[in-house]
C-alpha cells in the first residue's frame, strides 16, 4: 500500500512539473500541450473507438510476430547450444543480426511483401527471433552439468530430458530472453507501424505518425502514454508470474520483509 | 568370507585423459569386486582417480581398456540399477523435495502414481524430511540437502549406491548426524555402497573395507579391513588405530609419488 502511494506520489509530481511548464507559457501549446489536452484527447479517443481499434490491430500484429519468433527462436536456441555445427553458422548468423536495429528490415520488408500485413509481420519476427535464440542459447549452455549428470543416473535420456531437465534447468534464461524478445518485438513493430501505412488496419504507430503530421502534439503524448501503459502492463500480465514462480523456487531475489 | 556372487566386479580397468598439454593416466589396471551389501570406501589423495573410477561404475564414462560388471552383465551405460549421490546434492531447483524424490522414480514403468507417491513419502521419512516435503531447494540447509538427495537416490531402489563424497561440503556436525543415518539406512536396506572420500575417519567409520589408491597412474595401493561392530561411532576409538595405519598408508602412498598435499 505505501508502494503504490509513494508510485501515485512521484507521478502526480511529474505531471505537476510538467503542468508548470506548460503555465509559464515559455513554450507554444503546439510544442508542449497541457497534460489536460492530452488526457482530454486519450479519454476521446477511448470514447469514439479509435483507440480501442488501433490497440487491437497493434496488440493482434505483436502477438502472432511475438509468438512466431518464440516458436522458431526456441528450439532453434536449444538447437545451437548443443551442436558445434550449429552455433558457427546459425548461432553466429543470430549474433549479427541481433545487433542490426529492427527498423532497418522495414525497407526490404516493403519490396517484398508490399504494404501488407505480413510486412508487418516479417519486420517483428525478424526483431525477436534472434534475441530469443541467443537467449535460448545461452540459458542452455548455462545450466549446471551437474544437472545432466543427475539426470542421466537416474535413467532420464533424450526427450524426457530435454523436458524435464534442460527446459526447466534454463527456465531463468528463457524468461529473460522472452522478454528481451518481447521488447524487441514492441520495438519494432512501432518502428515498422510509424514508417509503413497499410490499409489493412491502424496501429497505435499510424496514430503516433498522424498525429505529427496534424501537429497534434497531444495525439502524440497521449498515444506514447499508451503505448508506455500497454508495455507494463504486458511486463505484470505475461512475465511477472513467471519471474515470482522463478524467484519462489531458485530463491533468488529475496528481499528482507 | 562371503561366498555369492559379487554385486559389482572392476576387471582391469584403465583410463587415460588428454587434457590440452599431456595424456594423464588416470586410472591402471584397477579390480576389484565388491560383494553384496558391502560398504566399500575408495580413499586417497586427489587425482588418484576414485571419482573416475565411481563415475565409471556408474556408467557414466567409459572405461578405455577393461570392464565393470553389475550382477555378471558388462556396464554400457547409466542405469537406476546404480544411482549416484554427488558432492553436490544436484537437486532440482524447479522441484520441491518431494518432486525431486519423485523424479526417479516417474522413469520407474513398473509403478502407479500411488505408488510412487507412497514410496516418495517413506523415503522422506527415513531421512528424516518429512516436515519439509514441500520446501523448495534453496530453503533447505547444506545438510538437508543432501538428506533428500540421499531419498532421491534411495526411492527407485537401486542394488548399488555410488556416493561421490557426498558429506565434503557439509560442517563437521551435519556430518556426524549423517554418518548415523547411512549406517541406520545401509543397515535397514542393505544396499551395497561404494563411497568415494579422501576423510580417513570418515572411511573406516562407515566402511566394511577401506580401498586405498595412490595417484599417477591410479591404482589400489592396498585394501583394509574393518571388523569393528556396527552402528560405529566416527569418535570411537576402536576406529582410531584403523584410521592411524590407513593415515600413514595415505601418506606414504604421496610421498612416494612426491605429490603435494591439499
Amino acid at each position: 500500500m505505501k508502494r503504490i502511494l509513494v508510485a501515485l506520489l512521484f507521478f502526480a509530481a511529474l505531471i505537476a512539473v510538467w503542468d508548470l511548464a506548460v503555465r509559464s507559457g515559455r513554450w507554444s501549446a503546439v510544442i508542449l500541450p497541457s497534460p489536460v489536452y492530452v488526457a482530454e484527447y486519450i479519454w476521446s479517443a477511448l470514447l469514439d473507438g479509435t483507440l480501442m481499434e488501433s490497440t487491437w490491430v497493434t496488440m493482434k500484429r505483436l502477438l502472432i510476430g511475438y509468438v512466431a519468433g518464440v516458436i522458431i527462436g526456441l528450439p532453434l536456441g536449444l538447437l545451437t547450444s548443443t551442436s558445434q555445427v550449429l552455433e558457427d553458422t546459425i548461432g553466429a548468423l543470430a549474433l549479427g543480426l541481433q545487433t542490426l536495429p529492427s527498423v532497418c528490415w522495414v525497407p526490404l520488408a516493403l519490396i517484398w511483401f508490399g504494404q501488407t500485413e505480413s510486412a508487418m509481420l516479417f519486420v517483428v519476427v525478424m526483431g525477436t527471433v534472434w534475441s530469443v535464440i541467443i537467449a535460448t542459447d545461452h540459458g542452455a549452455r548455462n545450466i549446471p552439468p551437474i544437472y545432466a549428470r543427475a539426470a542421466r543416473t537416474m535413467g532420464s535420456e533424450g526427450f524426457h530430458k530435454w523436458t524435464r531437465v534442460i527446459l526447466p534447468a534454463s527456465l531463468p534464461f528463457l524468461v529473460s530472453g522472452m522478454k528481451q524478445g518481447w521488447a524487441f518485438a514492441w520495438r519494432s513493430l512501432m518502428a515498422a507501424e510509424i514508417y509503413v501505412t497499410i490499409l489493412t488496419g491502424f496501429g497505435l504507430g499510424h496514430l503516433l505518425h498522424y498525429g505529427r503530421e496534424l501537429n497534434a502534439m497531444e495525439q502524440v503524448i497521449g498515444i506514447m502514454i499508451v503505448i508506455v501503459l500497454i508495455g507494463l502492463l504486458a511486463d505484470r500480465l505475461l512475465f511477472s508470474p513467471w519471474e515470482r514462480f522463478l524467484h519462489r523456487r531458485w530463491g533468488t531475489n529475496v528481499k528482507a520483509t | 568370507m562371503i561366498q555369492a556372487a559379487p554385486k559389482l566386479v572392476i576387471e582391469g580397468v584403465s583410463k587415460w585423459f588428454t587434457p590440452a598439454r599431456a595424456m594423464v593416466h588416470a586410472l591402471d589396471d584397477v579390480s576389484l569386486a565388491v560383494a553384496e551389501g558391502e560398504f566399500v570406501c575408495l580413499i586417497g589423495p586427489s587425482g588418484c582417480g576414485k571419482s573416475t573410477l565411481l563415475d565409471i561404475v556408474a556408467g557414466l564414462t567409459r572405461p578405455d581398456e577393461g570392464r565393470v560388471l553389475a550382477d555378471g552383465k558388462q556396464v554400457v551405460g547409466p542405469g537406476q540399477q546404480r544411482l549416484v549421490m554427488f558432492q553436490e546434492s544436484a537437486l532440482f531447483p524447479w522441484l520441491d523435495a518431494f518432486g525431486n524424490v519423485m523424479f526417479g522414480l516417474k522413469l520407474r514403468t513398473d509403478l502407479t502414481g500411488k505408488e510412487r507417491r507412497r514410496i516418495a513419502d517413506y523415503y522422506l521419512e527415513l531421512v528424516g524430511l518429512k516436515k519439509f516435503k514441500h520446501a523448495h531447494v534453496h530453503e533447505l540447509s547444506g545438510g538437508m540437502k543432501q538428506r533428500v538427495a540421499l531419498a532421491r537416490a534411495l526411492a527407485p531402489d537401486p542394488q548399488v549406491l555410488l556416493m561421490d563424497e557426498p558429506f565434503a561440503a557439509l560442517d563437521a556436525l551435519t556430518r556426524d548426524q549423517l554418518y548415523d543415518d547411512i549406517q541406520r539406512i545401509w543397515m535397514e536396506s542393505r544396499k551395497t555402497i561404494v563411497f568415494v572420500t579422501h576423510n580417513v575417519r570418515e572411511a573406516v567409520c562407515l566402511g566394511d573395507r577401506v580401498v586405498l589408491m595412490s595417484p599417477s597412474p591410479g591404482r589400489i595401493s592396498q585394501v583394509f579391513e574393518i571388523p569393528v561392530p556396527r552402528p560405529r561411532d566416527i569418535n570411537d576409538p576402536a576406529l582410531g588405530s584403523y584410521a592411524y595405519t590407513i593415515a600413514a598408508a595415505v601418506k606414504g602412498t604421496m610421498a612416494r609419488q612426491g605429490a603435494v598435499s591439499e
